[in-house]
């Protein structure tokens, strides 16, 4: 870890907790302080800050290489962060694998939705977590359960299907995304992080996915939401936060900027609000 | 379960368009079911080549008799397929498991130890593969199973001298080699054990959380590793479950010929590949049945005795076995375009 100048942390910037957790002054969903990341010699990221409230979304925008799916795999579990500390309901959290980030609540969907096509709709949902029945000394997979519970799942999400027998492969883009969605939601999620999820898609099945996530948030999950599209990111975000190089580069609630503070703030440009003073680029 | 209802809004993400549905249904439907279609077309030709011998109880059950170590061997296969994997090493690690039996028989250990050996044999040499692959980051299965398939080979050497031993105890032929008397057919306990096995294997694959998972790596590794399923563990557990049933196959084989040679087998990791192929697995994992790997067992087999009735020279069998392997897959690959053009 290098030893510059370190900056203030840039949570000093307009970070007021928005309409939905002003009411009560509960902790962040998941918080990171300070998090850095080294690939060897390479930083990929550097005291990165970053909050999120319950029913809360927000946007996380940057060049590429800014390190925002470095950021990600960090907070999912993917990657474990070289120094910084993070928490979940204001308690620190330590995890190493997305197994142990998705039993505190912390559920990722992947750019390439990390789906196995040949497996069935319920069976994509469940994989890992599959409900079992006991026949005398061996335990099987309960497929009617798994299927019966995956369908009220999708319902409540109001995804319509066919069948939840169908394989994934034989489903579109959409509703690909949609079963990434449904899974990541499928057990008491606190937090959905996702990656790029309209980059695939149809403009039509944008504003659906557009839509789900407005219903996590109706629901008390919070979201981060990568996107280049800033189309997205005003849509349904509340906040919005820019890296720049591996930091921390400028946050603000997406009432108080245009398009075009963001489109400067993934350039590097700091025309807009809420960028700390004393943050230089590299 | 999060509560998710949001009145005001409401997503519905319809099917495709039904059109080319009946197209693809129709090509599931080949998926499926097309390699028993097979085996019924071979079953016709060998009727109508030989409609005296054919349905002979005898001819069957000599068919299924001969067939029930590439049975084994295939289904173990199948099973690393599934995972996208391959084990080069099954041939060799039955013979292994074969000589292990006929070295400690000679030896004049008892019994029950004798029949316990090919299991224990062939369960550390999948083991060792599956670690191997996995703790040793081996670039591809291929390899590390291209190297047991030596060192298997090279021991079945080793503890024989070379030698072929003869002269098995009864607990041992029983196996390979009895009849048992099953609404009264005489039944070859192999195809029983055979049956046993896949059924197992069948319950294994489709409904324990072990197997699913083995299908999932097989479809997509990352999506499983990412969905906290033990990838490496559960790759162990399908190497040396085909390991396991190498085992067995040497035991069957051994069984059969009375005997441990210290040749036997050599080949037939790929006679077991081209059975699992044939049976309608795809090499790139996640796809096919246990029933497609048995049908593929009995469309060579069945192959193998029709060219053997007609007294076709065993060279033309190998010959006939290669033109098979590539009608197959080529008419898979078809089929697959067509289905991804509707």
């Amino acid at each position: 870890m290098t030893t510059g100048p370190s900056p203030e942390p840039p949570t000093a910037a307009p970070l007021a907790p928005l309409d939905v957790s002003s009411a009560a002054s509960a902790s962040p969903s998941i918080e990171a302080r300070s998090i850095s990341k080294n690939f060897g010699h390479v930083t990929a990221l550097r005291d990165v800050n970053l909050k999120l409230y319950q029913g809360e979304v927000l946007g996380v925008v940057g060049d590429n290489g800014a390190g925002k799916s470095t950021l990600m795999k960090v907070l999912s579990g993917v990657h474990p962060a070289s120094s910084g500390q993070m928490f979940v309901d204001g308690h620190e959290v330590r995890y190493s694998s997305p197994r142990d980030a998705r039993a505190l609540g912390i559920e990722m969907v992947y750019q390439d939705l990390a789906l196995a096509g040949n497996m069935r709709i319920d069976e994509n949902i469940f994989l890992g977590r599959e409900m079992t029945r006991r026949i005398g000394p061996i335990r099987l997979v309960d497929h009617k359960a798994n299927q019966s519970q995956a369908m009220a799942h999708l319902d409540k999400l109001r995804i319509h299907v066919k069948s939840v027998a169908q394989r994934v492969e034989e489903l579109s883009g959409g509703q690909r995304q949609a079963v990434a969605i449904a899974r990541a939601t499928a057990f008491d999620a606190k937090v959905v992080i996702m990656d790029e999820p309209t980059a695939a898609l149809a403009v039509k099945e944008v504003a659906k996915v557009l839509d789900m996530i407005k219903d996590l948030r109706h629901h008390g999950i919070g979201v981060i939401l990568i996107s280049h599209r800033l189309d997205d990111i005003f849509t349904v975000c509340d906040r919005v936060m820019a890296l720049y190089h591996g930091r921390n580069f400028a946050e603000a609630p997406l009432t108080d900027i245009e398009r075009n503070d963001v489109v400067g703030w993934i350039m590097g440009n700091r025309s807009g609000q809420g960028v700390p003073a004393d943050l230089d680029r590299n | 379960m999060t509560d998710i209802m949001n009145p005001q809004t409401a997503q519905v993400i319809e099917d495709a368009p039904d059109e080319p549905r009946r197209l693809v249904s129709a090509m599931a439907f080949i998926d499926r079911w097309g390699v028993l279609f097979l085996v019924l077309l071979m079953g016709a030709l060998s009727f109508l080549a030989q409609p005296d011998v054919f349905l002979s109880e005898r001819n069957i059950f000599n068919i299924f008799r001969q067939n029930s170590f590439y049975a084994m061997l295939a289904l173990g296969q199948f099973i690393v397929i599934v995972t996208a994997g391959i084990d080069l090493s099954v041939g060799s690690v039955m013979a292994l498991s074969m000589m292990s039996v006929a070295v400690l028989a000679d030896a004049g250990w008892a019994w029950p130890i004798v029949l316990a050996t090919p299991f224990l044999v062939g369960l550390a040499a999948g083991t060792v593969n599956g670690l191997g692959l996995t703790k040793l980051h081996m670039p591809h299965p291929f390899i590390m199973t291209l190297g047991m398939m030596f060192i298997a080979r090279g021991i079945t050497n080793l503890i024989s001298g070379g030698v072929p031993i003869s002269g098995l105890p009864d607990e041992v032929r029983f196996w390979g080699a009895e009849d048992l008397s099953v609404l009264g057919l005489n039944v070859p306990v192999s195809l029983l054990v055979v049956i046993i096995t896949y059924a197992i294997a069948w319950v294994f694959l489709e409904h324990s959380r072990s197997g699913r998972h083995i299908y999932a790596i097989g479809g997509n590794p990352h999506a499983a590793r990412v969905s906290g399923v033990g990838v490496d563990r559960t790759l162990v557990l399908a190497y040396a479950l085909c390991g396991l049933l190498a085992g067995f196959a040497g035991l069957l084989y051994a069984g059969r010929t009375n005997s441990g040679f210290p040749a036997a087998g050599t080949g037939d990791e790929l006679t077991a590949i081209s059975a699992v192929i044939i049976g309608g697995a795809s090499f790139f994992g996640g796809r096919g049945t246990v029933l497609g790997a048995f049908a593929g067992v009995l469309v060579i087999g069945m192959l193998r005795n029709l060219l053997n009735l007609s007294g076709v020279p065993s060279f033309w069998q190998q010959v006939a076995i290669g033109v098979v392997i590539i009608a197959v897959v080529a008419f898979d690959v078809f089929r697959r375009r067509i289905a991804a053009q509707v």
